[in-house]
């Protein structure tokens, strides 16, 4: 298990002071200059090195991004943004708002080494309107560097100016993809955009832009300072480094939880989260990576690992980390069938797969419930759900189809038992569980 | 255009902080959090004058302004009650019992979902997740968030808020946050060795 001294987030539960005072305690701002007079060149390299992959579901390299932006030599004039992405949305996660209420710092200083290394001078975060309060101490956080010249002109002494500015949203999933939250940023509906041009080209105000996760960015300070081998030291070869796991669901003990890359699931639950409700052989199903990630049987939960690659193998993936349990008590149709609720409530309506298809498979998804369908519907389903799939702007109608996908996959005997059932007239699905 | 709506004082300052955050320009990208400005001076909804008087403020275009108000969900373009009730209705919440909240929030406000009480001290909605799922069930009221919920402790909030009272937002089982109840395996001696 991984030790106290190597969590990044010491403050994760809150039990210390969030703001300046108590951040430089717990070694926040320690000699940020130094960071930044290492250039631009070395921070991602080391970034590169550490084998950070993206913290916000889709696992891109982060160092490989941050050198998309345009090096300083072929600079045209443009600005540099970075934009930090804490419209955390995604059913099951809940880590970044941990981090925006009791380590804002970690944040505001991962802004600046980030936005260094990526030759922004300015960051714009994007918090999900739902968190005010969350927003509140984060602005605290903000005003206390500014006031401390942690940030601003000639930040930290570094001899770069940076400012950090925080952006409320107001309610719309669409709008944690990257393109669709730069429409948001500048003041339009929350519509992704066709790519390319990337972000990195072409991004906020036309500008380039790098957008990453607030996990991303918060842990990279202290990544630099250790050391990218301290971090590659955790977790497997291309699934390195430690983890915010946010565990949901039928679990007794509720919890986020920073631990080692590639944990097995078992022990995740098991030793955080105070097990199964009921005990491990009371488990039916896991989604082990927010809700767009494909569920697992409990066969697989046996001996599965908490990383990208184990996950893959399995036909799912790591995503934003969140872990949702399902004991047997639940009804296992209905779970997924209320993402496609989700799913079609927060399609943005630009793409006719999206905008049709999640209504027509959430209302699918509806009869599966109740077993008021027809055997080769099931099949059909499948098949709609793999005409969706990869044919729309954005991500979001593959997030959307996925889950029904795994339940297919993993529990297409309860579907058909549901469905033989209405037939014959026996006890209704429900009823019977 | 009518003067039906503009910013008071305080608003207006807030509103003025909020747009130099963004490029000469660019203040259109301001228009999220000055129609939530406008969204709090109205009384929890907008009126198509706080639009208007958002349009003018930025120089955008109307349609536009209506664009954004009616794609996000936090905007209300009818009234709603005083207690601005949103319960989590997806996955993680329902499996730790939301369905027994839509029962609590009729059963103490009398309003079914997407009602307002008679007396508009309540709105019922529900909604989808809200991000804070290690502690489900939860419902956001108003600004805050009340979490662990059981169905007689999400009873006692509504009552405090029908007594006129505040009841304290967060955790209403004694959590801080989302540290796991009881003995836990990490962050043991934070804030004290270090």
């Amino acid at each position: 298990m991984l030790q106290d001294k190597d969590r990044i987030f010491q403050n994760l539960y809150g039990q210390d002071d969030w703001g300046l005072e108590g951040a430089k305690r717990r070694g926040i701002w320690d000699n940020t200059k130094a960071l930044i007079e290492r250039g631009r060149e070395t921070l991602v390299n080391e970034m590169k090195e550490s084998g950070l992959r993206g913290r916000g579901g889709a696992g891109f390299p982060t160092g490989v991004k941050w050198s998309f932006m345009p090096p300083e030599d072929r600079r045209d004039g443009r600005p540099h943004y970075l934009v930090v992405n804490a419209d955390e949305s995604e059913p099951g996660t809940c880590k970044d708002r941990e981090i925006l209420r009791y380590d804002p710092h970690t944040l505001v200083e991962g802004c600046l080494v980030a936005g260094f290394a990526m030759g922004a001078n300015a960051a714009y975060i994007y918090v999900r309107g739902e968190f005010y309060s969350e927003a509140s101490h984060l602005q605290q956080a903000i005003d206390e560097a500014y006031e401390a010249g942690l940030i601003g002109p000639n930040a930290c002494n570094s001899g770069w100016d940076f400012d950090v500015y925080l952006h409320r949203g107001a309610g719309a999933y669409i709008c944690g993809e990257e393109t669709a939250l730069l429409e948001s940023l500048e003041g339009k509906k929350g519509q992704p955009r066709l790519k390319p041009p990337f972000p990195a080209a072409c991004g906020l105000y036309g500008c380039p832009t790098t957008v990453n996760n607030v996990e991303t960015i918060a842990v990279a300070p202290t990544i630099l300072r250790r050391g990218p081998s301290w971090f590659a030291g955790f977790g497997r070869e291309n699934n390195t480094g430690t983890k915010i796991f946010s565990i949901s669901g039928h679990v007794n003990n509720p919890c986020n939880v920073e631990e080692e890359m590639s944990i097995p699931l078992k022990e995740l639950i098991e030793k955080h989260a105070g097990g199964v409700r009921g005990g491990w052989d009371n488990l039916q199903a896991v989604i082990p990576g927010g809700s767009s990630t494909p569920c697992l049987s409990k066969n697989i939960c046996d001996n599965v690992l908490m990383d990208f690659d184990s996950l893959r193998e399995h036909s799912t993936g790591l995503g934003t980390a969140a872990v949702i349990v399902i004991d047997k008590s639940a009804d296992m149709v209905e779970a997924i069938a209320r993402l496609s609720h989700f799913y079609r409530h927060e399609s943005c309506g630009q793409c006719t797969p999206c905008r049709e298809g999640m209504g027509w498979v959430y209302r699918v998804m509806q009869r599966m419930v109740t077993g008021d369908a027809e055997i080769e519907e099931i099949d059909m389903l499948w098949e709609v759900t793999k005409q969706i799939e990869g044919h729309t702007i954005c991500a979001l109608a593959d997030g959307g189809v996925w889950p029904v996908q795994g339940l297919i996959r993993h529990f297409r005997p309860e579907l058909e038992r549901r469905i033989l059932e209405r037939k014959t007239g026996g006890a209704p699905a429900q009823a019977a569980e | 255009m009518s003067d039906a709506f503009a910013f008071n004082e305080t608003y207006r300052a807030r509103a003025e902080t909020i747009v130099a955050r963004y490029p000469e320009g660019r203040q259109q990208s301001a228009v999220i959090p000055l129609l939530d400005l406008a969204q709090r001076q109205a009384g929890g909804w907008l009126p198509t004058e706080a639009l208007e008087h958002v349009a003018s403020y930025l120089d955008m275009p109307k349609i536009r302004v209506l664009e954004v108000a009616s794609f996000y969900s936090m905007f209300n373009l009818e009234p709603v009650g005083k207690n601005f009730v949103q319960l989590c209705r997806t996955t993680p919440c329902w499996l730790r019992g939301s369905d027994d909240l839509r029962a609590v929030a009729k059963d103490v406000t009398g309003c079914g979902l997407g009602e307002t009480s008679d007396d508009g001290t309540f709105t019922v909605v529900e909604v989808e997740c809200l991000g804070a799922c290690c502690n489900a069930p939860m419902v956001q009221i108003n600004d805050e968030y009340y979490e662990d919920l059981t169905a007689d402790s999400f009873k006692a909030v509504l009552e405090a808020l029908k007594r006129g009272e505040t009841p304290k937002p967060g955790s209403q089982a004694g959590r801080a946050g989302s540290e796991p109840t009881g003995d836990r395996a990490t962050l043991t001696g934070a804030g004290e060795g270090e």
